[in-house]
């Protein structure tokens, strides 16, 4: 089964050819190593990085940045967004500081510096 | 009125890198001016990744490669003031401003503009329908989400497949909200087709290509809106009209970079770019008075923007060490397929000169050529371009040896 894909690794975005043989994947129109690795994971168990915030319960109306400090399942990524969701944390927040340990494999880490 | 070497109007991305590297090539005395209350401009509400990539090597959202620059300005010492709106630049360099503590004058040796861009809004669409709440630019509705915590909406469509667009569509989808669909007036995306895969198809959302927002519904909240396709001419076909209900519209629709001190420093601007018209320092028409980042031309990547904007502060470093010279320089110019040029005029042939360059539309396997009216300096392939992809073709100083007339990027289809 070949699979075409548009690889979402950089703005470049070139349109990568995956084709599964007896469970191996072989990719073709990749221009950097990333861009193979990406396919093969996208027919395979596809991942996606999770941006989004989380309450400041000490500061008015604030939110901190953060993401997933690893990839997360594509299809957990609802699952991430419940987590963040029942989630607040208080202020200072320095940036990469880890605000939940384990999320669907993941730990959350504040991408913005909240004084 | 306080003295200082280089000002820079706008502690955005363009406005940081631009004082990094202008302190680093040795004028230490450069102040920022922002109206925020710090720096970052609008990195701080872009919470998404996929940012410096290709500056730092590493993928970051908009607020960490926002915190990469800040530091290096706290590090160097370099003068911040922020909650300061700048509301004239005259041609001599006296840079007016409004801060917390009145009006602030100061005579600059060089100005470094790096106010960015605004939102095309709702007005300049000409939409019928009452004026309900609802109605958003997409630009809005992120920072009142990723900033604020609001919830903007709960079903929402998006005019404009333009970057902004497709990532609030996403933003919107991780809050909860549906997302009906996302509508573009043009045949192709205006955004990064990485975008539409990550944005758009890992949810399930629809884009409708050719197809606009005709009319709005609702009178206190939206209700919903009437799509219809449009025809070449981009006018809406009657018979392909369909109610969509949503309580919330999101604007993509353009992002128009913001000269008001520009127009009124009497800085000629090109009708393109909408932005100044530069050299390859990003000098503009009036001599020490630089711009870079989007208030210069709309970038598709923030990298861009920093490099740019390096590219003004060593500018206006040398301008203030009397470098470089007052001739006119080789003008250049957008050719067949080619939207625009930047920079539009060349003095500096002494050094590797990089041109910038938009499409008219998508195209694949095509050719740039950069010639004069004699013969060609260089031409490039590509398997493919698109107009909101930004190309870039660099010009040796051996190819602009003995050039003096205008020189033309031609785009040929393989």
């Amino acid at each position: 089964m070949k699979k075409i894909l548009t690889c979402i690794i950089c703005p470049k975005g070139c349109t990568l050819a995956a084709e599964i043989t007896d469970g191996k994947v072989s990719v073709s129109g990749h221009s950097c190593p990333k861009g193979a690795e990406y396919a093969e994971n996208e027919v395979l168990h596809p991942m996606r990085t999770v941006t989004a915030t989380i309450r400041v319960a000490n500061r008015e109306n604030t939110m901190v940045s953060v993401k997933t400090e690893s990839t997360v399942a594509k299809d957990r990524m609802m699952s991430v967004m419940a987590a963040l969701r029942d989630t607040v944390v208080n202020a200072p927040i320095a940036i990469g500081q880890v605000l939940l340990e384990n999320v669907e494999g993941s730990a959350i880490v504040a991408t913005k510096q909240i004084d | 009125m306080e003295i200082h070497d280089i000002v820079i109007v706008g502690g955005g991305p363009a406005g940081m890198a631009a004082a990094v590297v202008a302190y680093d090539a040795g004028c230490s005395d450069v102040v920022i001016l922002d109206r925020e209350p710090r720096l970052g401009g609008i990195l701080m509400q872009c919470i998404h990744n996929g940012f410096g990539l290709h500056k730092l090597g590493k993928e970051l959202t908009g607020p960490e490669y926002a915190d990469v620059y800040a530091r290096q300005i706290e590090k160097r010492g370099i003068r911040i003031y922020t909650e300061t709106m700048v509301t004239s630049v005259s041609p001599d360099k006296v840079v007016t401003a409004q801060s917390r503590s009145g009006i602030l004058k100061i005579q600059a040796k060089a100005v470094i503009l790096a106010m960015g861009c605004r939102e095309r809004s709702r007005g300049a669409l000409n939409i019928c329908g009452a004026r309900p709440a609802g109605i958003y630019s997409a630009g809005t509705a992120q920072k009142l989400v990723n900033c604020m915590g609001f919830q903007v909406g709960k079903r929402v469509v998006i005019l404009g497949s333009g970057d902004i667009g497709l990532i609030m569509a996403r933003r919107m989808s991780y809050e909860g909200a549906i997302v009906e669909a996302v509508c573009e007036v043009m045949p192709y995306s205006g955004g990064l087709t990485r975008n539409i895969v990550q944005c758009l198809d890992d949810f399930g959302i629809p884009l409708y290509l050719s197809t606009t927002v005709v009319q709005i519904h609702g009178d206190k909240r939206l209700e919903g809106v009437t799509i219809a396709q449009v025809d070449a001419q981009r006018k809406p076909i009657e018979s392909t009209k369909r109610y969509i209900p949503c309580d919330t519209l999101l604007l993509s629709v353009g992002l128009i970079p913001e000269n008001e001190l520009t127009r009124a420093a009497g800085i000629p601007i090109d009708p393109i770019t909408n932005g100044a018209i530069v050299d390859e320092s990003c000098q503009t028409m009036l001599p020490g008075i630089f711009a870079c980042g989007n208030v210069l031309q709309v970038h598709d990547l923030v990298d861009y923007v920093s490099a740019e904007a390096e590219r003004a502060g060593i500018g206006a470093v040398r301008y203030i060490n009397s470098f470089g010279s007052g001739n006119l320089g080789i003008e250049t110019k957008a050719g067949n397929g080619v939207r625009y040029v930047l920079p539009q005029k060349i003095r500096n042939v002494s050094e590797n000169v990089e041109l910038f360059l938009r499409v008219t539309r998508p195209f694949s396997q095509v050719k740039f050529t950069v010639s004069d009216e004699t013969k060609v300096l260089t031409s490039v392939k590509r398997l493919k371009a698109a107009p909101g992809e930004m190309e870039k073709i660099t010009l040796k100083p051996e190819m602009l040896r003995d050039i003096t007339g205008p020189i033309t990027v031609n785009l040929e289809v393989l």
